[in-house]
């Protein structure tokens, strides 16, 4: 029993971990490269302007669907590696 | 074959194939009504929620929106896509577990309460009914200008077609309708964009085609456009923006909104199981940045094309752009397509200077000079918004048959979203007030009534509104996102990441989020939108710190953690079936194992 208590709340902080390293790739993509460090990643050009406008309009959005999919596959695993489930 | 009989065509043949589904789908169980029977495929269900989510303002509005702000909108672009992350991570997976049928009841077991469960349900439907307003009043405006009848005419066909897929259908015939929406709104939107594209850039691919080089003029397209734009007194196209709390608080509030949008949230608990909740918001992400990523690249393919259409000069390579912009087009050598759209009103002319020249330029004080030195009194032409995605086939001389996609196109973005959000309401009122509150012996058959009851007075109530929209209506990205990222986020969010919060401290937090957002709102767009009763006047110099009343939902969802936790430490932890309940939601597996019961 005891067992089977640790390794759900192994499972648990494994995908609070996982949560973590996707969201904060998430704010780094929009909040970071789109907005904030839209400045330093000026002198880059693509395009006829600058990597942070493409990571506003195109970049943010292709990255959001590589975050999910990466999450859901690791989840997955995840799953199957603690015999949890369905 | 006339334009009016391509069109007809065109809506008509994708109306009897919605009215088809109807009828294939029809439903005898409130599990099939609700959740169409919990037996969805996830790519199916992924293109149902892209059908579901993408709206009116994404299919018609957005890339208007974009065109007009530049840079400083794609705050739309990232905060309606970057809440699928959030869904994916924090909320879908652990509410199908969960495997109720509304959101409410979600919030109302957790929280150990029923009036945390009826927050829950106003919330839900004073969002969902504002924002189903836009769609109904967005279906209007295409069939007034596709098929020649008046928008209320319009609205009444459209909701006799919903009642078809939604009463007799519940949850199933909408997901079978919106997968066949997605398919007719995506080609209708892409197959104009690419045609543009390649004629501006010779790349068929719009989002490439962004920032390939413009081929009549030789430079890059964005910088092509800067150049015209501000040749006319406008910012930069791709100008950065000062103001960036703001613009994070924005896309932050579209973010966090876009996950608590209930209607959203219960097509996750159509999958049969978790992981195919965590598929579905991947797949529903990939269906609906098809149209995401082409809608920038139609944005500002659609400001050049508008802008070289006035100024011809501009179009090829140009060593000085005074001179030309100095001589716009004549009036009377217009192309069609601004004939046909100054027909409805969207596209207006007016001779201000009365040289018979169509002088289109911002009326800007740092524009005022030129345009004294040019003889120009004003701007003389305003081109509405809305218009560009709609206008884009004429625009690019595309043949009839593409302007009969669009107008199915834009009423099916509509009509699905609309459904989806009649759906989320009627549940809320015959599952979670019906059953849940004033009768909860009602029999399965009697909800199943009550739920097609409510439905059909839902479409009736949504009709009214939609053809005589109250003045609030363009209000509604503030309200509805407003109340679902102060509210039900973060409610349904610490409802199963932690374990400490209590039904005191979701109240609590709930309704401070709400109400703070709500004033704050108020206070500068007028009290329940009533005009002439702001507090201050709604522009930057007012805001508080600078963040508008459009941005401020973020905050109110921080105030709403704030509160929940610190008023859940002060007074009693949950019980412990319910912490038990929130182990169950954590675990794809049964609730047992996870417990160590």
């Amino acid at each position: 029993m005891a067992d089977k208590k640790s390794n759900a709340e192994a499972y648990w902080a494994a995908n609070i971990r996982l949560i973590a390293g996707c969201l904060v790739v998430w704010a780094l993509v929009s909040y970071g490269c789109a907005i904030l460090l839209r400045p330093l990643l000026a002198s880059i050009p693509i395009g006829g302007t600058d990597l942070g406008f493409w990571f506003a309009q195109q970049g943010s959005i292709l990255t959001f669907i590589g975050i999910i999919f990466f999450y859901v596959w690791k989840m997955n695993r995840l799953d199957k590696q603690f015999g949890l489930e369905e | 074959m006339s334009q009016f009989a391509i069109n007809i065509l065109f809506v008509g043949a994708s109306f009897a194939l919605y009215i088809g589904i109807a009828i294939w789908a029809k439903v005898g169980s409130t599990k099939d009504f609700y959740v169409a029977g919990g037996g969805i495929h996830p790519i199916t269900n992924g293109m149902a929620i892209g059908a579901d989510w993408m709206s009116a303002a994404s299919f018609i509005s957005m890339a208007g929106l974009i065109a007009a702000g530049g840079y400083a909108n794609s705050t739309f672009l990232m905060g309606w896509t970057g809440g699928y992350v959030l869904l994916a991570t924090l909320l879908a997976p652990y509410l199908r577990k969960f495997g109720k049928f509304t959101v409410p009841e979600f919030i109302g077991d957790r929280f150990y309460s029923k009036p945390a469960r009826m927050v829950a349900v106003i919330c839900l439907i004073v969002a969902s009914v504002t924002y189903v307003i836009g769609q109904m009043a967005g279906a209007g405006v295409a069939f007034s200008r596709f098929l020649e009848v008046d928008a209320t005419t319009g609205l009444i066909i459209a909701a006799v077609v919903i009642f078809f897929y939604s009463v007799l259908g519940g949850m199933k015939g909408i997901t079978y309708t919106q997968v066949a929406q997605y398919i007719v709104l995506i080609i209708a939107y892409t197959i104009p964009a690419i045609f543009i594209s390649l004629e501006l850039t010779d790349n068929p691919i719009p989002p490439l085609g962004l920032f390939s080089t413009h081929s009549e003029s030789g430079v890059p397209l964005l910088a092509k456009l800067n150049e015209v734009v501000t040749a006319l007194g406008f910012n930069e196209y791709t100008a950065d923006v000062d103001n960036k709390l703001n613009m994070v608080l924005f896309t932050l509030s579209l973010m966090i909104g876009t996950a608590g949008l209930p209607h959203v949230i219960i097509r996750f608990f159509t999958v049969p199981k978790v992981a195919d909740a965590r598929w579905s918001a991947g797949w529903a992400l990939v269906f609906i940045a098809l149209l995401y990523l082409t809608a920038p690249a139609v944005a500002s393919m659609a400001r050049l094309n508008i802008a070289t259409t006035v100024y011809p000069e501009m179009a090829s390579q140009v060593e000085d752009v005074e001179q030309a912009t100095a001589n716009p087009i004549l009036y009377e050598d217009r192309p069609n397509w601004i004939r046909t759209w100054e027909e409805t009103g969207l596209i207006q002319y007016e001779d201000k200077n009365g040289d018979g020249r169509i002088q289109l330029y911002n009326d800007s004080d740092s524009f005022a000079s030129t345009a004294e030195q040019r003889g120009w009194e004003g701007n003389e032409l305003s081109v509405n918004n809305d218009i560009l995605v709609l206008a884009n086939p004429e625009i690019a001389n595309l043949p009839g048959w593409v302007i009969g996609l669009i107008a199915a196109g834009g009423l099916a973005a509509a009509l699905s979203t609309a459904a989806g959000l009649l759906l989320a309401i009627s549940s809320a009122i015959s599952h979670d007030l019906i059953k849940g509150a004033i009768n909860p012996r009602i029999t399965e058959k009697g909800e199943l009534l009550a739920a097609r009851i409510s439905m059909s007075v839902a479409i009736i109530v949504a009709t009214y509104l939609g053809a005589n929209p109250p003045g609030f209506a363009a209000q509604v990205v503030a309200l509805a996102f407003g109340i679902a990222a102060a509210s039900l986020f973060p409610a349904l969010m610490m409802g199963i990441f932690s374990k400490r919060v209590n039904n005191t401290g979701a109240i609590t937090g709930m309704l401070t989020g709400l109400i703070f957002t709500l004033v704050y709102i108020f206070i500068y767009k007028g009290w329940f939108f009533i005009p002439g009763t702001n507090n201050l006047p709604d522009t930057a110099e007012h805001w508080v710190l600078g963040i508008s009343p459009l941005s401020i939902g973020a905050v109110g969802a921080i105030i709403n953690f704030a509160m929940a936790f610190t008023i859940s430490r002060m007074t009693a932890e949950p019980p412990q079936e319910i912490q038990d309940l929130v182990e169950s939601v954590r675990y794809p597996k049964g609730a047992g194992t996870a417990t160590g019961h």
